[in-house]
């Protein structure tokens, strides 16, 4: 059904991270709607009947990767990619590219890394940069450990009764009085740390 | 010369934390995984040189050359790399120029010295061809 494929295109909108950063740069190398078609040979999206599906018909989303197709990929351990990166080529670059055809030493430094960066997405140095995303990890979990600490302080207020009176210091006082009377573990425990002649703790 | 030196420090021979010219090491040979004789440094080098040299080679086949080399434990011989850079030329191909260098670079990985030493022996090959290294382009 037409809707229920909108509702999910719209539920994927909102939550998968996409693939590439504009729709633009996608067209670019040849991802989505048409140039993918042209890549994989055409998909079959049949209409479906009784409902304008004009919207959806000649339309394959970016998201998918064919992987039966050669595809761009920036990996360290592959420098040199199965396809370039950009492959539809604006004419200004086609100027380029054959520019590129004659001495080396006569393109300028502009334009050796308009080369570049149209066979590659990413430097190596681009490659290998880190992300931040440890912060929000890190951050994410002091915030969830500090609301259970908040959960756990907030019983410990509200729901704990009051504590036995045995442990109030005067009976604490008492306590170890009798403790050291009886003479409670004198070898090893309690009542050896207990100076008898000089009547205070060891 | 640079094999020996990774796989020596990999092994954890401390007294080798760089590639040094002209030292006595036994000379490291590349094992076959079953039978074969063993190939030597000089064989490996030429066979790559050869692969590279061809006059004709195709994009294909230079693409296929570079990924399985950098997929070897080693870092290549600027013989090698030179080759293989003076195919890129005749393939009119210059950024796979730069990114086969930015490509030894990572390669040699902690060992700082081998990545200028490779540049200095392959001066003359990227001043003729024209092709200016990573750090000349700013990308690095």
């Amino acid at each position: 059904m037409l809707t229920s494929r909108a509702l999910v295109r719209g539920l994927k909108s909102w939550f998968w991270r996409p693939l590439s950063s504009t729709s633009s740069v996608q067209a670019a190398h040849g991802k989505g709607s048409l140039g993918v078609l042209y890549g994989a040979g055409l998909r079959t999206i049949r209409p479906v009947e009784g409902v304008i599906t004009s919207l959806t018909v000649l339309y394959v989303s970016p998201d998918v990767l064919d992987p039966s197709v050669p595809q761009y990929n920036n990996r360290l351990d592959t420098p040199l990619s199965d396809v370039p990166f950009v492959r539809n080529l604006n004419s200004e670059q086609r100027q380029l590219k054959e520019k590129e055809k004659g001495p080396w030493t006569k393109l300028t430094k502009e334009e050796k890394i308009a080369l570049y960066r149209l066979t590659h997405e990413l430097t190596y140095p681009e490659m290998r940069r880190g992300s931040s995303e440890w912060k929000t990890v890190l951050g994410g979990v002091f915030i969830f450990l500090g609301f259970s600490g908040m959960l756990v302080w907030w019983q410990r207020i509200f729901v704990f009764g009051e504590v036995p009176h045995t442990l109030s210091d005067e009976w604490v006082e008492k306590q170890t009085q009798r403790m050291i009377d009886m003479r409670i573990n004198p070898i090893g425990g309690f009542a050896y740390h207990w100076d008898y002649a000089k009547k205070q703790w060891k | 010369m640079f094999r020996a030196a990774v796989r020596l420090s990999v092994s954890g021979a401390r007294s080798l934390t760089r590639p040094q010219l002209g030292r006595t090491a036994p000379l490291a040979q590349r094992c076959y995984s079953h039978g074969g004789k063993l190939e030597s440094d000089e064989e490996f080098d030429a066979r790559w040189v050869t692969y590279f040299n061809k006059a004709d080679i195709d994009a294909w086949e230079l693409r296929k050359g570079m990924n399985t080399l950098i997929g070897y434990d080693l870092v290549p011989e600027p013989k090698i790399l030179e080759a293989a850079l003076r195919a890129c030329r005749r393939l009119n191909d210059l950024a796979s120029a730069i990114r086969i260098l930015e490509a030894v670079k990572d390669k040699s990985g902690p060992h700082k010295k081998i990545y200028p030493y490779l540049i200095q022996e392959l001066r003359p090959t990227l001043d003729e061809l024209g092709i200016s290294t990573p750090e000349e382009l700013g990308m690095d």
